[in-house]
């Protein structure tokens, strides 16, 4: 806005400013929390300030993981949630980016069926067909393994909607003239199509990254070993009854160490993120 | 290098014909504008040519063979676009040398080739620069140097100057003609412009809805149109056509009683004809030689001429005068044309009287 005048930009910040408080005073206090000890935390009202036990608190979940409900290492459960994330972001990537180039530049029957097919399954989640897919996980002895955790939800409609909407943009006369040059269509997908499609696959990484770190439902039921535990789903496994029971600092540091990667992805390819949405390298 | 055959081409969108069956051959390294309005067909010639379009039935042939089933890469044809179509992400040096890079040349040949394509085009100091960061007449420069590095046997140009502004279109013409006096590469060039085909062309080929109605240079085209369309296409202000009716040997009655001589041709008395005659040849004569009068409608001043536009009922006519007249709207103007100027034109087919 190029208005001037004071009280509505006063008005606007305190706005913003409340805003700010709200999202992030529950973060501050899951962060004093995985500082304090168990007993300092049911206190009431809790400490606000850090307590001095963050180092202890931290390692011992990250070694040895808390002592009642589950008891696997945090650290493990990071490493699961990395490969989870990681795999099904890549995966949904490159099957959806394969997937949109042969929709939008090849010409094959039924590809207008195929298309809509992939699009249908939009509207049908994880959630909805959730006891079919366990089912075929179950049969096909997935349960358990990294491939039960990702293949199921690797496909992705909305990827192959971005991409091919994406590619629809590209001007024609550049693949023409990419045929001309000699390139064949993977030489042309190589040379051309992907790089152009840095941004919106930066873009793509980081949604389906937090996406896939987020997941709980579907690892919830196909895993059952604490050594398969994705870090949300070992949240959920260390509360186990009341108030007391649970070792809350310990909780709150799992918490914290949750947040983490999600953040580091969103800080580093921030850049790219806000590229891949609001522009096109054209 | 090599000539271009055309044998027969026809083009069908599903049941849809669009090119209506286009002979012609273009001799080696010569220049060939395919003009014609918007619609005609030309684009589609052009990629047929290019291998971008199935060629229905007819043949393309470039030197001796016939390329309809080849590959576009493999037809040794090199293509500049309209929208330039340069690869967004590559740097200038990138976009020339990767149609080379995919060929497998090595790294030096490959340098020599874009090298020497810069300097004819003036590029050196831009080869680092991505598209984006360039002008649209430099784009169009680097258009087509990604086409002369691979020192095709024919250029395809389809409207390569239409995104630029009048002047740098003027500038860009006469740099492909430079660049094609340097080459003598066999050329085919599309527009619409009828100021650029005239200009460019060694010879033309006037399109006009899938059909190509008149092959020649330009000054044949201009003095011997074979058609009325392509007489009222080439040429600006387009030529004045008006009805007439034979009116015994050398004669044309107007509709208005005017008569009008005419050199070439023979036309029964009574027969329906069309009289076309260009404006620069109409003159300003007194009213016993004019065959046609009318009332001054309105004055355009170009600068170096003036095109005077004259009405009578139905009948207008634009006359095309050296700047210093001083007329008004209002007055009334008597014209009459040379008969050798005189071109007569059947109503229904459009074709040529002679
Ligand atoms: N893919 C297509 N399907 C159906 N008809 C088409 C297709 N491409 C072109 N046409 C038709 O073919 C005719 C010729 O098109 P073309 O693009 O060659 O025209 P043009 O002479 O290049 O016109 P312009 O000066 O506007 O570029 C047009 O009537 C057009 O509607
Ligand atoms: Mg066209």
């Amino acid at each position: 806005m190029v208005e001037n005048r004071p009280w509505v930009t006063f008005l606007s910040h305190a706005v913003l400013i409340a805003g700010v408080v709200v999202v992030a005073f529950p973060l501050y206090v899951t962060f004093v929390a995985s500082t304090l000890t168990l007993d300092q935390i049911v206190q009431v009202p809790m400490p606000l300030l850090p307590g001095d036990h963050l180092i202890e608190n931290y390692s011992q979940v990250l070694t040895a993981g808390s002592t009642k409900g589950s008891s696997a290492a945090v650290s493990t459960m990071l490493m699961n949630s990395l490969i989870m994330a990681l795999t099904i972001a890549i995966g949904k990537i490159a099957i959806s980016v394969i997937a949109s180039f042969a929709i939008v530049y090849f010409r094959f029957p039924l590809r207008h069926f195929f298309f809509w097919m992939i699009f249908v399954t939009l509207m049908l989640p994880v959630e909805v067909r959730i006891i079919p897919t366990f089912k075929v996980a179950s049969d096909l002895g997935l349960l358990d393994t990294y491939a039960g955790l990702t293949l199921p939800l690797i496909a992705s409609a909305t990827a192959t909607f971005l991409f091919r909407q994406f590619f629809l943009t590209i001007p024609e006369e550049l693949a023409e003239a990419a045929r001309i040059d000699g390139a064949g269509p993977i030489r042309f997908f190589l040379d051309v199509v992907l790089p152009l499609s840095k941004t919106i696959i930066a873009a793509l990484f980081v949604i389906q990254f937090i996406y896939g770190w987020n997941q709980y439902l579907w690892p919830l039921l196909v895993t059952s070993q604490e050594s398969m535990y994705t870090t949300v789903i070992g949240i959920r496994r260390m509360i186990v009854g009341g108030d007391a029971a649970n070792e809350w600092q310990l909780i709150m540091a799992t918490a914290m160490l949750a947040l983490l990667p999600p953040a580091v992805v969103v800080i580093t390819m921030q850049r790219w993120f806000v590229k891949g949405l609001v522009e096109t390298e054209k | 290098m090599a000539k271009v055959t055309f044998r027969n081409v026809r083009k069908s969108y599903g049941s849809l014909e669009v090119i209506h069956g286009v002979d012609a051959e273009v001799a080696d390294g010569e220049f060939i504008v395919i003009v014609g309005p918007s619609g005609c067909g030309k684009s589609t010639l052009l990629r047929m040519v290019a291998g971008l379009e199935v060629i229905t039935s007819g043949e393309i042939a470039i030197g001796d063979t016939v390329v309809n089933r080849l590959e576009p890469k493999d037809r040794d044809i090199a293509m500049v676009f309209q929208n330039y179509a340069l690869y967004p992400h590559m740097s200038v040096y990138d976009n020339m040398a990767y149609g080379l890079r995919i060929r497998g040349k090595s790294k030096s040949e490959i340098d020599a080739a874009v090298q020497r394509a810069a300097g004819i085009l003036e590029l050196a100091p831009l080869l680092a620069r991505k598209p984006r960061e360039l002008s649209g007449g430099q784009r169009q420069r680097v258009a087509m140097g990604r086409a002369i590095v691979r020192e095709p046997k024919v250029f395809l140009f389809d409207e390569p100057l239409s995104n630029l502004d009048a002047k740098l279109r003027v500038q860009m013409r006469f740099e492909i003609q430079k660049l094609h006096r340097k080459l003598g590469t066999t050329s085919l060039y599309v527009t619409h412009d009828q100021v650029e085909a005239m200009t460019l062309a060694h010879r033309m080929i006037v399109m006009n809805a899938g059909r190509a109605e008149q092959v020649g240079s330009p000054m044949e085209v201009y003095e011997n149109p074979a058609t009325r369309f392509v007489a009222g296409f080439i040429g600006s202000p387009s030529m004045n056509f008006l009805a007439g009716k034979g009116a015994g040997a050398g004669k044309v009655a107007l509709g208005h009683g005017g008569i009008v001589r005419f050199a070439e041709g023979q036309v029964e008395t009574g027969r329906e004809v069309v009289v076309g005659i260009r404006p620069e040849h109409l003159e300003v004569v007194d009213p016993a030689n004019a065959f046609f009068a009318g009332t001054v409608e309105l004055i355009e001043q170009l600068g170096a001429d003036t095109l005077i536009h004259v009405a009578h009922g139905a009948d207008a006519a634009v006359v095309r005068r050296p700047h210093g007249d001083s007329l008004e709207t209002g007055a009334e103007l008597h014209v009459a044309a040379d008969p050798s100027r005189v071109y007569l034109f059947d109503p229904q087919s459009g074709a040529r009287i002679r």
